[in-house]
């Protein structure tokens, strides 16, 4: 039997130290609240030290010098891969694929999976709560190929309908695409549970971690998920880097996605030979300073442990949704706190959420206005846009009371 | 923000004083900004020198699109067509009273987009019918 993982609490006023960003105002005497971590997250000074180390001291290419920088180089690169896999509990490093963001991975699945797997008239599945990253490039797939896209509906209580799942993995969906934990609503979706009804059903599942790799334990193996997307910039790394997981025999499978150095064993000028993945799918000098920044972000979370960052969150969010809900005409989207990772959207009667982030702003509390890439989750409640509050690791109670007061603020502005 | 949100700005927002539809219209336009989810149609009424006689606003969106809609169909009457193809960012500016960032000035200049893709558009048609 496993044993039962230790989360030990974690001391924020240590962690607010390692983030020099968060110790900034916004403007004279107003320090920045910045609870925007959903679209992205702030950086330790450990991740902006590494990445500056590189710069300084052994910039160079990977994979293609002999000499010391580039050895030097191709050394952190590759270590960063290994700890990326270890993180998400991969069985090997070339399990994992960089890419810009987690965009471009579902991009590079819609591409080089789709294309060769999928022919007129085969079926996605896909939710109704994805982000359009795991929307348009299917979208755009089924316009070439006539696949015919379907989606799991949202129920009321803001999580997917599961009833409906089994019903529409009835149709024989080839792939089935779901995120684990929602951007706007912060639902988190029981991905063993979806996936194993999606394999019995002879789907690929593809999951959307972007919200749920940076805030809670993933595990690829245990999950048994064939695809995995995330981003480098919504956990504690630098932007311009994101991964793709995929299980080693369906990534050999996979033709190449762009065509370039890096990716090839031979060329001549009559064709090339394919190089092994990862490699084949990453043409060209990658992004070798974020690589490394990524791999040292993943040390820290690692440090802190994720069953502690879950934990923190999960207080936070209570408290969170507790309070927004004593203020007179806010609305807050999605499940119960019990249910859902950290993320609050919300509406707020008679204030459009443009005016409620700008007063907000005010008052140093950063948050994000508007659909937050997720148009059919909205329409699915019926609202144009929403205010989206959400936490990390260096927030605290008392940053959502200041979001709180401000809010009163709103409401006799608007109210 | 107590600038931003002058009162003037709270008060047309919460009550307009040109909401509404008109039918029948020489002219109605309508566009949105899809990123904020707002949306501003503009229904006009000219008499037979392309002076503005009637303009109404419809439509929803934040305190500043709203606030400026409604300001700026207000300031249009008595105009000729011509005069409205001349207004400028800075028009909306002054008559908002405020200064706004690159972001929310979208928010203040769609109804003068709205406003002038239907001006111009009337007047192609007219050529059309010459």
């Amino acid at each position: 039997m496993k044993p039962e993982p230790i989360s030990k609490s974690i001391d924020v006023d240590l962690i607010r130290a390692d983030f020099p960003i968060l110790q900034r105002e916004t403007s004279p005497g107003v320090p920045l609240v910045y609870l925007d971590n959903a679209a992205t997250s702030q950086k330790p000074l450990s991740v902006i030290e590494a990445m500056n180390a590189y710069y300084r001291k052994y910039n160079s290419n990977v994979h293609r010098g002999i000499h010391t920088l580039s050895e030097e180089a191709t050394v952190a690169y590759e270590k960063a891969r290994a700890r990326i896999a270890e993180f998400i509990g991969a069985s090997s490093w070339q399990e994992i694929v960089f890419t810009r963001n987690a965009t471009e991975a579902f991009n590079l699945l819609a591409h080089s999976w789709g294309r060769t797997k999928l022919t007129r008239g085969d079926r996605i599945l896909l939710t109704e709560m994805e982000h359009h990253a795991n929307i348009v490039p299917w979208q755009m797939l089924a316009a070439e190929l006539e696949v015919i896209l379907d989606f799991v509906p949202i129920s009321e209580d803001g999580k997917l309908n599961l009833e409906q799942y089994r019903v529409l993995l009835g149709k024989g969906p080839k792939l089935v695409g779901f995120t684990q934990m929602s951007n706007v609503l912060g639902t988190i979706n029981p991905v063993k549970e979806m996936t194993t009804l999606a394999h019995e059903a002879g789907a690929i599942v593809v999951v959307d971690g972007a919200q749920s790799v940076p805030h809670m334990p993933v595990n690829v193996v245990e999950d048994d998920v064939d695809f995995l997307a995330f981003s480098s910039h919504k956990m504690l790394g630098p932007t311009g880097i994101g991964v793709l997981y995929g299980k080693k025999d369906l990534l050999a499978e996979m033709p190449p996605f762009l065509g370039g150095g890096d990716m090839i064993k031979r060329v001549e000028l009559t064709g090339f030979t394919t190089n092994e993945a990862p490699y084949k799918f990453e043409a060209g000098t990658p992004a070798i300073a974020e690589a490394i920044g990524l791999g040292v972000a993943i040390d820290y979370l690692d440090s802190l442990g994720m069953e502690s960052v879950r934990a923190h969150e999960r207080e936070m969010v209570t408290y969170a949704m507790e309070r927004l809900e004593e203020v007179p005409g806010v609305v807050v989207l999605g499940p119960k706190a019990e249910a859902r990772g950290g993320v609050t959207s919300f509406t707020f009667q008679g204030a459009h959420p443009h005016d409620v982030a700008q007063v907000l702003d005010e008052y140093g509390i950063a948050v994000r206005a508007g659909h937050h890439c997720a148009m059919p989750v909205h329409q699915r409640f019926g609202v144009l846009a929403t205010t989206r509050a959400s936490y990390y690791i260096y927030n605290t109670t008392s940053e959502v009371d200041s979001l709180i007061e401000a809010l009163y603020r709103v409401q006799e502005l608007f109210g | 923000m107590d600038d931003l949100y002058r009162e003037v700005i709270i008060d047309r927002y919460k009550n307009p004083h040109q909401r509404g539809e008109l039918d029948p219209h020489d002219y109605s336009y309508k566009d949105d900004n899809p990123l904020c989810g707002d949306e501003i149609r503009i229904d006009l009424r000219v008499d037979g020198e392309n002076k503005v006689t009637e303009a109404v606003f419809s439509g929803q969106g934040c305190a500043i699109s709203i606030a400026s809609a409604d300001l700026l169909v207000e300031s249009i009457v008595g105009k000729n067509l011509d005069e409205i193809k001349g207004l400028a960012k800075e028009d909306i500016l002054e008559l908002l009273g405020i200064e706004l960032g690159p972001v929310r000035l979208k928010c203040a200049l769609l109804s003068l987009k709205v406003l002038k893709a239907g001006v111009y558009g009337m007047e192609s048609i007219e050529e059309e019918l010459k």
